[in-house]
């Protein structure tokens, strides 16, 4: 309760305890500064770690329920192979729909490589059966030796192969993202420790006459403490801000730019930046409260 | 009020004071002296807890110092007005302010009176100075300031070291009065000082005792004083 009260004393203003130590420009500044360049880092990697969070769900809802057909057979089986292989695929539990997919689907799969207007008539591109599945998908093992027994120019790509690296790339990605938001947030609390240290030693004549006349050490802290604590939810705030406005000025998501152009915050992922103002200051505020505190012990 | 029993400190392997025993009742007036580097500051130090006793006991105000908290130590100097040889004040703050801090920092702002504040400040010759800050005070309005400053909470003891080290005769004059009248008041005083004219000149003021630091020791002084 006492810690609690301590906490709103900081925001509800003891202008006594504020005046009793000097204005010390430099370490100020540097609190501030040092808040907004890390509140600034952790939008983005907040950012980055919400983007890639979302990218790894669409890709593994996206290839999960889909999988391929492709058959590869001389020109004249073709039709029959794709026949067979639609004919298993209509008695196999597991399976929404198949269908062959069209020659301009094909084309338009092939046109990032080989340019518009593809003959694909005079290529030997393979026939390719799209699957969706539902419920809990096919036998995949079972549907492999049956179509090669049904039609042996077909092969099965389940996407696992695909799917698996993707995900588990943009989950590490993730990770790494939130990881990158700790470290920021252990890398502002050593900062400002090394501040609040600076300034109390700096202050050390301060100190001694405010022990002298009989002063707690809370109110020495706390002098301290609500001082580095609303320089860093300033610079904290401006750096989000800022942080903010360099998220919204990104390209909007489009599938020419994949995973690039979706970087970003979508929807209430919008209002999760206003609690790194917040956080900065909690981390200030334990970071000098701590300091002061070891530093006062140490003094009669 | 303040009791050492036996107590002695030791820095560096060497006594500075040893086997000390003195009882301050409340309103008694004391001297302290001794020659420069005697101990007469580690004395006060041990009396309001800014140094810890190496031997022996020391008891403020009914407590012993080694049981006090850091909050403890807080409360008891609340009652403890100490005027340093050096006096040290917030320099960025004005003269008044630095009058009222130890009410602020006792939580008790709301009973300043800036009247008082001004009666305070005319009672040590300071009425002019009270919005200047601490470095513009020569060493002799320093004093009266941290006499000022002591004497604000209206403590029960008041500690004073070498509170007239700093200024003329006639200003050592007038701020020894200022202690006698706090006495008067019902104060207790020990004051640390060489000046042995000054005590003999108080002694004709008031009824004090004189002690005096030897060898480490803590002597009552002789008939001359």
């Amino acid at each position: 309760m006492d810690r609690l009260r301590s906490i709103f004393e900081v925001f509800s203003g003891d202008t006594n305890a504020d005046r009793v130590v000097p204005p010390s420009g430099f370490t100020s500044r540097l609190t501030s500064f040092t808040a907004g360049a890390m509140a600034f880092l952790t939008v983005f990697a907040l950012a980055l770690s919400l983007a890639t969070g979302r990218l790894a769900d669409r890709w593994d809802a996206e290839l999960a329920r889909t999988s391929t057909i492709r058959i590869a057979a001389p020109e004249g089986q073709l039709a029959a192979q794709s026949e067979a292989v639609l004919e298993v695929l209509r008695t196999t539990p597991g399976i929404a729909s198949a269908r062959v997919m069209s020659d301009a689907e094909q084309r338009k799969l092939l046109e990032p490589w080989f340019g518009p207007d593809l003959p694909l008539d005079t290529l030997p591109v393979p026939r390719l059966i799209e699957v969706l599945e539902e419920g809990k998908g096919p036998d995949m093992a079972g549907l492999k030796l049956r179509l090669s027994a049904e039609a042996p120019g077909a092969v099965l790509d389940d996407h696992t192969r695909w799917r698996r690296p993707l995900v588990n790339a943009a989950t590490r990605l993730r990770l790494l993202g939130l990881v990158s938001i700790l470290l920021i947030a252990g890398s502002m609390a050593a900062m400002i420790t090394l501040a609040a240290q600076s300034a109390l030693a700096a202050n050390g004549q301060v100190i001694g006459v405010l022990r002298l006349i009989g002063a707690r050490d809370v109110y020495i802290a706390r002098a301290f403490v609500r001082r580095f604590t609303l320089r860093a939810l300033i610079g904290a705030a401006i750096g989000t801000a800022l942080a903010m406005i360099g998220v919204a000025f990104m390209p909007a998501p489009a599938e020419e730019g994949a995973f690039l152009t979706g970087l970003g915050f979508v929807g209430w992922h919008w209002f999760l930046p206003i609690i790194v103002p917040v956080i900065a200051a909690v981390v200030a505020f334990w970071a000098t409260r701590l300091a002061a505190f070891r530093a006062l012990s140490r003094l009669s | 009020m303040i009791e050492l029993k036996n107590a002695g400190f030791n820095y560096g392997g060497r006594d500075i004071l040893s086997d000390m025993t003195l009882r301050l009742s409340p309103g008694s007036f004391h001297f302290l002296t001794g020659p420069s580097g005697s101990g007469k500051t580690t004395l006060l130090n041990l009396c309001y807890q800014a140094l810890m006793p190496t031997t022996g006991m020391v008891r403020i105000f009914e407590q012993d110092v080694r049981a006090m908290t850091r909050d403890d130590v807080a409360r008891v100097r609340r009652r403890i007005g100490v005027v340093h040889q050096n006096c040290q004040f917030l320099d960025h703050i004005s003269v008044r302010d630095n009058l009222t801090l130890p009410l602020a920092v006792s939580g008790r702002e709301s009973e300043v009176d800036q009247g008082n504040v001004d009666d305070l400040l005319s009672w040590v010759g300071l009425s002019e100075r009270g919005d200047a800050l601490p470095p513009e005070l020569s060493g002799g309005e320093r004093q009266r300031a941290a006499l000022a400053r002591a004497i604000i909470m209206s403590p029960d003891l008041i500690l004073a070291d070498e509170p007239t080290g700093n200024v003329d005769w006639e200003m050592a004059q007038r701020l020894i009065a200022l202690l006698v009248e706090l006495n008067r008041m019902g104060k207790t005083i020990l004051i640390a000082t060489h000046d042995l004219n000054l005590i003999r000149n108080t002694k004709s003021e008031v009824s004090a005792r004189v002690l005096r630091i030897n060898n480490t020791k803590l002597q009552l002084a002789g008939a001359d004083l």
